[in-house]
């Protein structure tokens, strides 16, 4: 745990032991073994590693989109193992705010649409929603494309709508899985500056995967993962030269 | 949030027009189908209770001529074997309340310029008893009328307008056979009868009337057929015995010989028109239903396909925070909102057909309120019921599995 931060606060995140195996025909595939990662509120943690070392499954375990076939998971102190599936439904609404690489944005609905769909969920009553919606929009800097659909506007557009859609609900948290996988450099540039923006002026805590160094050196710590593994966790400058390489 | 449900649910039917009209269409055609089928079936319904109501109650009808168990066989050519005397003497055993004998005739009616073809029955002023029949307007002619044969007639609705139009035809003097016969009054209308006959074209006169100056018969005092009303429903059978043990005496039929006149129970043969009607309405519904139910399956089908196609969609929306039940009613509601829509059409088509096959088929129909709101709540508990299968099925994705889905 890196020391600058306050060890009185608690952990927005707290795994230990984490493993976990995907079942398959060819019998169970162990993907994590014995992860242990703490979160403090307000970090901006990296995540690397070469592909297949597991970091789309630990993020899918923190999202609350999947669960690890053993070990401890507190997310705001709560025990994830034993929440229901609408308690999970409820973390993942309100506490978490996940972006993909992919975007996952309704392609019927108008970004306004997208951006308040979680507001739905939290049965917010539709001015509310709409408000709300068009607040996050301008806050990402598409406030006039509030009517656009999807498929109207480019792909950093489309990363930042994701964004501003996992906002709306205020959440402590944001996952992001190679957020700008899909983008340019330049974009990438934008999207990591709209990241830091929120962590270093709001406060909200993120942990985001990447392939890419440059990406990495927004966060302040770097979690390295190999063949499953935790194989480096302290701050990104720290980290030796190959905890920070490249990979695809 | 189920305002949002349901906007959202408008939307996913409008993403995929085609598919949903097509959905929708199984239930149009289900419910149009169960809609005009219950208008058929219970318009016929309604014609033969109006046709029995107007038939009048308790009451048999003795022709001349035997019948063998196989059916009627009406002697060839064969004289009339029932008398006025038989219709007098029937008319004595307990627990008969009115008789009358009948002779039925055809003849030209004129009057003024117009002419007219119709059914003249020559009977007693008991006939209206037994029939039940009212006049709408004037007098019924009377026993003194009977006795002396005066030429006095009542007529039919029918009759009426087409001899009389608008004009008022009581007291008026029609020929009938180029006499001249007065009216006395008009027959409430009747309506169809059971064999689909227009009874409101025909013609009252006194049976002497008929039997001496109209058609004049071979044998005096002999009639085509007797009506005869009994008190009750109860009394039917044991009437219709003593009807049959009297006329076999009075007509001196041995032992084992055929009778040479038949008695009907024509209530009994109205109850079994009507049963008869009831049924095929019955059957008509059930036929129709089983489209309603393929329609069903075709809402099933779809949303099963609709939910495969959609199942990032669904990882998508838990990921946000959807919770099973929330998928669970989204998928719901669109099954709901197609069948209640399709529901809706399908009334308007079916109430539409059934008005159609009225004025251009001349079918009777009838459209219930209770036929409307039975193939509303029947679409409405289809559209849930094979809603619910491919709703649960998507609210019980995992939202990893769900978003992993390509
Ligand atoms: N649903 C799954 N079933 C079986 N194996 C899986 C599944 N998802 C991922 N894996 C395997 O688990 C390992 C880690 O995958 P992943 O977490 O996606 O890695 P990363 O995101 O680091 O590239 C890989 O070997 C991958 O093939
Ligand atoms: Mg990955």
């Amino acid at each position: 745990m890196p020391e600058t931060y306050q060890m009185d606060s608690n952990p927005v995140i707290r795994i230990e032991r984490l493993y976990k195996e995907y079942v398959t025909d060819a019998g169970p595939v162990p993907v994590l073994k014995d992860v242990a990662v703490t979160v403090m509120p307000g970090e901006f943690i990296a995540i690397m590693g070469p592909s297949g070392s597991g970091k789309s499954t630990f993020m899918n375990i923190l999202g609350c989109l999947d669960v690890a076939t053993s070990g401890s998971y507190l997310l705001n102190g709560r025990d994830v193992n034993k929440q229901s599936g609408d308690e999970l439904a409820h973390l993942r609404n309100q506490v978490i705010g996940f972006v993909f690489q992919g975007f996952n944005l309704l392609p019927r609905a108008s970004l306004e649409d997208n951006v308040a769909l979680p507001l739905i969920y939290s049965g917010i009553p539709r001015g509310e929603r709409t408000a709300r919606a068009n607040e996050m929009l301008e806050k990402v800097g598409l406030g006039s494309y509030r009517h656009s659909r999807p498929n109207q506007i480019s792909g950093g557009q489309q990363q930042r709508v994701a964004i501003a859609r996992a906002l709306v609900n205020r959440p402590k948290l944001i996952l992001a899985d190679e957020p700008t996988g899909n983008l340019d450099t330049h974009t990438s540039e934008e999207i990591m500056a709209l990241f830091t923006e929120l962590n270093q002026r709001d406060g909200i805590t993120i942990v985001l995967v990447t392939h890419e160094s440059d990406i990495a050196a927004h966060a302040r710590r770097l979690v390295r993962l190999s063949d499953g593994r935790v194989v480096y966790d302290g701050l990104v400058e720290h980290a030796a030269p190959q905890h920070l390489e490249t990979t695809t | 949030m189920i305002g949002a449900m349901l906007s959202e649910a408008w939307m996913a039917m409008g993403a995929n027009r085609l598919r949903t009209v097509l959905t929708m269409l199984g239930m149009v055609i289900g419910v149009g189908a169960v809609i005009l089928m219950l208008a058929v079936g219970q318009g016929a319904q309604q014609q033969v209770q109006a046709s029995i109501a107007s038939m009048g109650s308790n009451l048999f009808i003795i022709l001349s001529g035997s019948t063998t168990s196989g059916g009627a066989r009406m002697g060839g050519g064969a004289a009339p074997t029932l008398t006025l005397a038989d219709a007098q003497a029937i008319e004595e055993l307990p627990a008969v309340v009115a008789v009358a004998p009948s002779s039925p005739g055809t003849a030209q009616l004129v009057y003024g310029p117009n002419n007219w073809s119709t059914q003249i029955i020559g009977s007693l002023p008991s006939f209206l008893t037994v029939r039940d029949w009212k006049l709408s307007a004037g007098a019924p002619f009377t026993d003194s009328d009977v006795r002396s044969a005066t030429r006095v007639a009542l007529l039919g609705q029918t009759v009426t307008k087409n001899l009389f139009g608008e004009e008022d035809p009581v007291g008026k003097t029609i020929r009938i056979k180029n006499s001249p016969y007065v009216v006395l009054g008009v027959l409430a209308a009747k309506g169809q009868s059971l064999d689909g006959r227009d009874q409101d074209d025909t013609v009252l006169v006194p049976v002497t009337t008929a039997q001496r100056k109209l058609f004049g018969t071979q044998f005096a005092g002999t009639v085509r057929f007797i009506m005869a009303q009994a008190e009750s429903d109860e009394v039917m059978p044991k009437v219709e015995k003593s009807i049959n043990e009297l006329l076999r005496q009075r007509h001196r039929i041995h032992e084992g010989a055929d009778n040479d006149f038949s008695v009907r129970n024509l209530t009994a043969m109205a109850n079994t028109a009507a049963e008869t009607a009831q049924v095929m309405s019955l059957m008509l519904g059930a036929i129709a239903s089983i489209s309603l139910l393929v329609g069903g399956i075709g809402i099933m089908n779809i949303m099963l396909v609709s939910v495969t196609e959609r199942t990032r969609e669904i990882g998508i929306r838990m990921a946000i925070g959807a919770r099973g039940r929330d998928i669970l009613l989204q998928f719901l509601l669109e099954a709901i909102i197609i069948s209640v829509i399709g529901c809706l059409i399908g009334v308007i088509l079916g109430v539409g057909g059934a008005y159609a096959a009225n004025k251009a088929g001349g079918m009777a129909v009838l459209v219930t309120m209770a036929s409307i709101v039975t193939a509303f709540a029947v679409a409405a508990t289809v559209g849930i019921f094979f809603g619910w299968y491919p709703a649960r099925k998507a609210s019980l994705l995992r939202p990893i599995d769900a978003l992993r889905f390509q």
